[in-house]
């Protein structure tokens, strides 16, 4: 496995137990790895959907606070909703998450989180996240 | 140990038993790792449960559950809700899944989640759910979603 970024140590509880690292950036964001294991299997021998989904619940927010931090926006965000599209089995091997902020305007955010294993072109999951951003 | 599957633990039984189903989904792999419980079932509904524990926390300022312990709990229970209905398994793979999150869940309660399966075809089965605190009456998400059945072999 890839060198952790020192970013990792920001992720939270249910991310760490799941031994997802941050290990650099990819296209803008911070890219997430999650290696395989029993505790994110569903059906025997494929990746459960909800493992999936953590992965790049993670991915999404990593990117919005990146996005945020490049612009010295202060904002705090909350999740509204997701919508997740599977569209290959996760097979048994590091899996990869980015997300891209497809937009970041002053009152919500548009999140595309990616996951792939081997192959960056082939999304085995694509997830659609709205984020409602709050200034104090 | 090689793990039961959800078709021998079908086949042996002579049908689908969500109770039975969980005892084993429930224990093994990422349902085990999140502690999921069986609750309660209908004919076309299936409910069950995670505890609240601190290494599910998505928000540490807050204690907030990450929201993808909901997705899974809904994942397994709006899969399960059609093997009920069916009154067996068949194979099938999450299509789609979207969770409308109404208000957070919070520290330290335990998280239900009911699904339905509202429509049956010979290849998609619709359902939806709900996500509550052990009130449905006050839920904290909406999921809307869509099965699809895929061949034998992966049963």
């Amino acid at each position: 496995m890839t060198t952790p970024d020192p970013r990792t140590e920001l992720l939270p509880p249910y991310a760490r137990a799941l031994d997802m690292v941050i290990t650099g950036i990819h296209n803008g964001a911070p890219l997430i790895e999650m290696p395989f294991a029993n505790k994110v299997q569903g059906r025997p021998g494929f990746l459960h959907g909800g493992a999936i989904s953590g992965l790049l619940e993670m991915a999404a927010v990593a990117a919005i606070q990146h996005a945020l931090h490049e612009r010295g926006d202060e904002a705090t965000f909350k999740q509204v909703n997701v919508t997740i599209d599977f569209m290959r089995g996760g097979t048994p091997q590091t899996t990869y998450a980015v997300g891209e902020v497809t937009r970041l305007g002053r009152t919500m955010a548009n999140v595309e989180a990616r996951a792939w294993q081997d192959d960056p072109t082939k999304p085995i999951t694509i997830a659609y996240l709205h984020y409602l951003l709050k200034r104090s | 140990m090689k793990e039961k599957t959800v078709a021998e633990i079908t086949a042996a039984h002579g049908g689908f038993d969500p109770r039975l189903a969980i005892s084993f989904m429930g224990k093994a792999g990422h349902g085990g790792f999140l502690g999921m419980d069986y609750v309660g079932h209908g004919e076309d509904w299936v409910e069950l449960a995670i505890d609240w524990r601190e290494d599910l926390v998505g928000d540490p300022n807050t204690g907030v559950l990450a929201s993808a312990v909901v997705i899974s709990l809904m994942d397994n229970a709006t899969s399960m809700s059609i093997w009920t209905k069916l009154q067996e398994f068949r194979p099938q793979v999450t299509m789609d899944l979207r969770v409308d999150y109404l208000r957070p869940s919070p520290k330290g309660a335990r998280v239900f989640g009911r699904g339905y399966c509202y429509h049956l075809s010979h290849s998609i089965g619709f359902v939806r759910g709900v996500a509550h605190n052990g009130n449905l009456d006050e839920p904290l998400a909406h999921v809307s979603g869509t099965f699809i059945r895929v061949g034998d072999r992966l049963g």
